[in-house]
């Protein structure tokens, strides 16, 4: 595990770099190959609208997968993440048009956890349409 | 229908070994469109110390989802999973998953409560490899919503 910062370069507030992840009906159809996940609400609008939902909806983990890169992008070595967890609680809806959806992603650094394992909280918020789409997402990261 | 409480703490036979392949990380890498080198370039994930390219770190839970099949569809705790919605997710690593490796997943059921009609099931995923070293525990939080919800 080689992560590029260093434990005593950051303090509690330090933000990491923020990042925007698009997101398309396309998208949706290349994760739930790569995934095996191909229940309909993520590819059939029918499907999704009848289980009441407003329409074709991405993958949560899809999601958890594009809010963990704000972490190993900042930390290089995706190896630093120790723990992550997240709680899903607004669908990303993705519309069939040329745009899509856009999931946006912030984190800072919320607590220095331990100075002898050289490990840090970082908070992260994902955002999508103005909602907040998870909850209680947090990575436990180990630092150099 | 509240869920049995008499299966908390049942543990599911270890899945067969899932042999993680080098194309399936870099397919499941590209799907996510994350370009860190660590996850196809070999001489890449050997520099950052790594003795093959390793997995992005949600890339197990197709593993572990998987295996919790068992528990989602065991007629006995008559989980109806038509209307299951994934609650939360958590992992907590003891290594990076990497090419080459070949999984096998333990399913305990960690909690089911009862929460406004909902029932609320925690599955906990132990991941182990080849020689039995500990790789990731995942926590999945299943939502079996309430059936007077529907509209």
């Amino acid at each position: 595990m080689t992560a590029k910062i260093s434990y005593d370069d950051v303090e509690v507030g330090t933000e990491l770099p923020a990042q925007s992840f698009p997101v398309t009906r396309a998208t949706l159809v290349q994760y739930a190959g790569a995934s095996g996940d191909f229940n309909p609400i993520h590819w059939n609008e029918k499907f999704a609208k009848e289980v009441g939902l407003p329409d074709v909806i991405a993958h949560g983990m899809f999601t958890m997968a594009e809010a963990a890169r704000v972490v190993t992008d900042w930390a290089g070595d995706p190896a630093a993440v120790a723990e992550y967890g997240v709680r899903f609680t607004k669908p990303v809806v993705v519309p069939n048009d040329d745009q899509g959806a856009v999931i946006e992603v912030s984190g800072k650094v919320a607590a220095k956890l331990d100075d002898d394992a050289r490990t840090v909280r970082v908070d992260l918020t994902a955002v999508s349409a103005g909602q907040k789409v998870l909850g209680m997402s947090r990575a436990v990261v180990r630092l150099a | 229908m509240a869920l049995d409480q008499s299966f908390v703490g049942r543990t599911y036979p270890p899945t067969e070994p899932y042999e993680v392949g080098r194309e399936k990380i870099r397919e499941f890498a590209e799907a996510i469109g994350d370009a860190n080198p660590a996850y196809t370039d070999t001489e890449a994930a050997k520099a950052l110390g790594h003795p093959d390219v390793i997995a992005p770190p949600t890339f197990v839970f197709a593993i572990t989802f998987k295996a919790a099949g068992q528990v989602v569809q065991d007629p006995q705790l008559g989980l109806d999973y038509s209307r299951v919605v994934h609650g939360d997710q958590k992992f907590a690593y003891s290594r990076p998953v990497r090419a080459g490796d070949r999984l096998t997943v333990t399913s305990t059921i960690e909690s089911i409560k009862s929460l406004a009609g909902n029932d609320v099931l925690d599955i906990r995923g132990e991941v182990h490899d080849e020689a039995g070293e500990h790789v990731v525990t995942a926590i999945t939080k299943l939502v079996a919503r309430a059936a007077d919800e529907e509209a």
